[in-house]
């Protein structure tokens, strides 16, 4: 069995007594693409959160490559190899293509009190940057200001900001968010090529993608894990069926 | 045509030919015999310091400081309290002025950055009436009638700044030394994150950045350049009193750098000059172009001009210029295809 990276148990979150995160306990294998699927209000944010470190938990236990960070904040565990993207598009839109992904990559490469050196001239940044937008198909608008992108090329640039940090988990908290057709199939595509080669955690509400991406796939309703299994095993399971697919289906 | 041989743009010009001004007014008020030129100049390039030290926290970190003359005012008391008991060597008043500026802006920097928006604002200005109301009520000092500084600061043999050419030379190199400092600062790996952390300070946060400390760092360097600004002023007026560093004063450095626009690198100097211009020259204009005593209401269009450019002019006097070279541009390009 492969190693387990991140190790959730019986992890408790409540708003105002209902429980958002209701004793949830997950396993990410090193290497797999895990999906957590599950109707809105079912606390996938609120999960992926915790994990990041930017909400604390009331409850439980979180343990990355053995180590417990429970209660360790957001950038700490970023340093560790932690890495997400945000469903909303979270970047700097004054900002530059390039230079949002060059500050991902300058804050795994050590402090960054330097206050002469220009960072757009310093080749430990640009490449690395410019290794991950090649990646994710921008390279050719790395000059462009973040803020004239669009949708989908925003989404686009949170997986090069993610990619860039080189991290051991990436935590994707639905990448195909509004996205078309098209630009949903281009994210299939950048993200099966990321497949084997990062360990990912997947949020999403677009059932074709997960089902063609995923390794395994744990439902969530109500804060709580009702299945966890591969794609097969999810689709063959009644109790996902009834309380999560059957909607989607009527 | 000019403008081609060098590719400076109008904005380039702009600022050439303004920092050439600056640097040619000694000349023009020994030529006219009119030391009140220097005097506004001096003045000028003063506060231009101050607001350049603003705009790297409040242009390029987004963190407004509503308290940013009081540094100002450390600055200029830490020259004018040892010249209260004779005590006039720069080599002493000097490494006090930025200590003290950089102690004040580390302590109250702090407390100031766990807050956000409208509570920093508000947090910034406290801190410094703080120090305005301590000014005021120790009257050794002069209380709020102010301090004469009976002479400048002694700079061994290296220069005498008595002499008041000499002095407008040591603030306008300053000036420019501040600047360059600032814009290395700026487009430095430091300058990245504290920008990055104005756009978006939870995304920097998740990609791993601790941006308080960053914060910090900016803030307490912005606050260091401030007090240098406060040596200057200090020698320059030879009178101090708590007022330099009221709560309006600080205003009128966040007009300063908005009027000039925010973030760009000789914004601020051109806010100043503009405020500072403005401020001297409204008040006569007013009287010569409307009636006798027009003059008084000058504040009256002195906010109005302010509020429009605010509202309408993206980016302020530096945006104004970027627009005009974007539109030459757009017209050679038509003209060339």
């Amino acid at each position: 069995m492969a190693e387990v990276l991140l190790k959730v148990s019986d992890l408790y979150k409540s708003y105002g007594g209902v429980a958002a995160t209701d004793h949830i306990n997950l396993e990410i294998l090193r290497g797999e693409i895990h999906a957590v699927i599950g109707p809105n209000g079912a606390g996938k944010t609120t999960l992926i959160s915790q994990l990041a470190g930017e909400q604390m938990p009331d409850g439980g236990r979180v343990e990355f490559q053995g180590h417990e960070i429970t209660h360790l904040p957001a950038h700490t565990r970023a340093m560790q190899g932690l890495a997400r993207s945000f469903q909303i598009t979270s970047i700097v839109h004054d900002l530059r293509v390039i230079d949002n992904v060059a500050l991902s990559v300058q804050a795994q490469i050590g402090h960054s009190f330097h206050f002469w050196k220009p960072a757009r001239a310093d080749i430990a940044l640009t490449e690395p940057a410019m290794e991950a937008l090649r990646r994710v198909g921008l390279e050719d608008r790395a000059a462009e200001v973040s803020r004239n992108l669009s949708h989908g090329e925003h989404r686009q640039l949170e997986i090069a900001m993610a990619l860039a940090a080189n991290p051991t988990l990436l935590l994707l908290d639905e990448p195909m968010a509004g996205m078309g057709t098209e630009e949903s199939a281009r994210m299939v595509e950048i993200l099966s090529s990321l497949k084997g080669e990062k360990t990912m955690l997947l949020i999403e509400h677009d059932m074709d993608a997960v089902f063609a991406l995923a390794d395994r796939i744990s439902v969530l309703v109500y804060g709580r894990v009702i299945a966890t299994g591969t794609p097969e095993e999810i689709k063959g399971n009644d109790e996902v069926r009834k309380a999560y697919l059957g909607d989607e289906d009527s | 045509m000019f403008d081609q041989l060098t590719g400076l743009g109008i904005k380039g010009w702009f600022t050439v030919l303004t920092l050439i001004a600056l640097a040619l007014v000694p000349a023009y008020a020994s030529y006219t015999d009119n030391a009140f030129y220097l005097d506004i100049a001096m003045r000028l390039i003063i506060l231009a310091m101050a607001a350049v030290s603003l705009n790297l926290i409040l242009g390029n970190g987004g963190m407004i400081s509503f308290g940013h003359a009081g540094y100002l005012g450390i600055g200029s008391y830490a020259v004018g309290i040892p010249a209260y008991y004779e005590f006039y060597e720069g080599i002493y008043q000097i490494p006090l002025a930025i200590g003290l500026s950089a102690l004040f802006a580390l302590i109250t920097g702090f407390i100031c950055l766990r807050t956000k928006g409208v509570n920093f604002i508000m947090i910034t200005m406290a801190f410094t009436q703080m120090i305005f109301f301590a000014i005021v009520s120790i009257e050794e000092y002069g209380g709020d009638d102010g301090l004469v500084i009976e002479a400048r600061s002694e700079l061994g043999g290296l220069m005498d700044i008595e002499d008041d050419t000499t002095l407008y030379f040591v603030c306008f190199i300053s000036l420019l030394a501040v600047i360059y400092l600032v814009h290395r600062m700026v487009n430095s790996r430091f300058g990245m994150v504290i920008k990055g952390a104005k756009g978006n300070e939870r995304r920097m946060q998740s990609l791993g950045f601790n941006t308080f400390k960053y914060q910090l760092a900016a803030y307490v360097i912005a606050g260091t350049i401030c007090g240098y600004a406060g040596i200057l002023l200090g020698n320059f007026t030879g009178f101090i009193s708590p007022e330099m560093m009221d709560w309006t004063r600080s205003g009128e450095l966040i007009f300063m750098v908005v009027l000039g626009g925010t973030g760009s690198l000789f914004g601020p100097l051109f806010g100043a000059g503009a405020f500072i211009l403005l401020e001297e020259y409204l008040s006569p204009l007013l009287d010569f172009v409307l009636f006798k005593g027009a003059g008084t209401y000058w504040q009256f269009l002195f906010g109005l001009i302010l509020i429009l450019v605010v509202l309408f002019v993206k980016g302020g006097i530096t945006g104004l210029l970027e627009r005009l070279d974007e539109l030459r541009n757009r017209r050679k390009e038509n003209l060339d295809g």
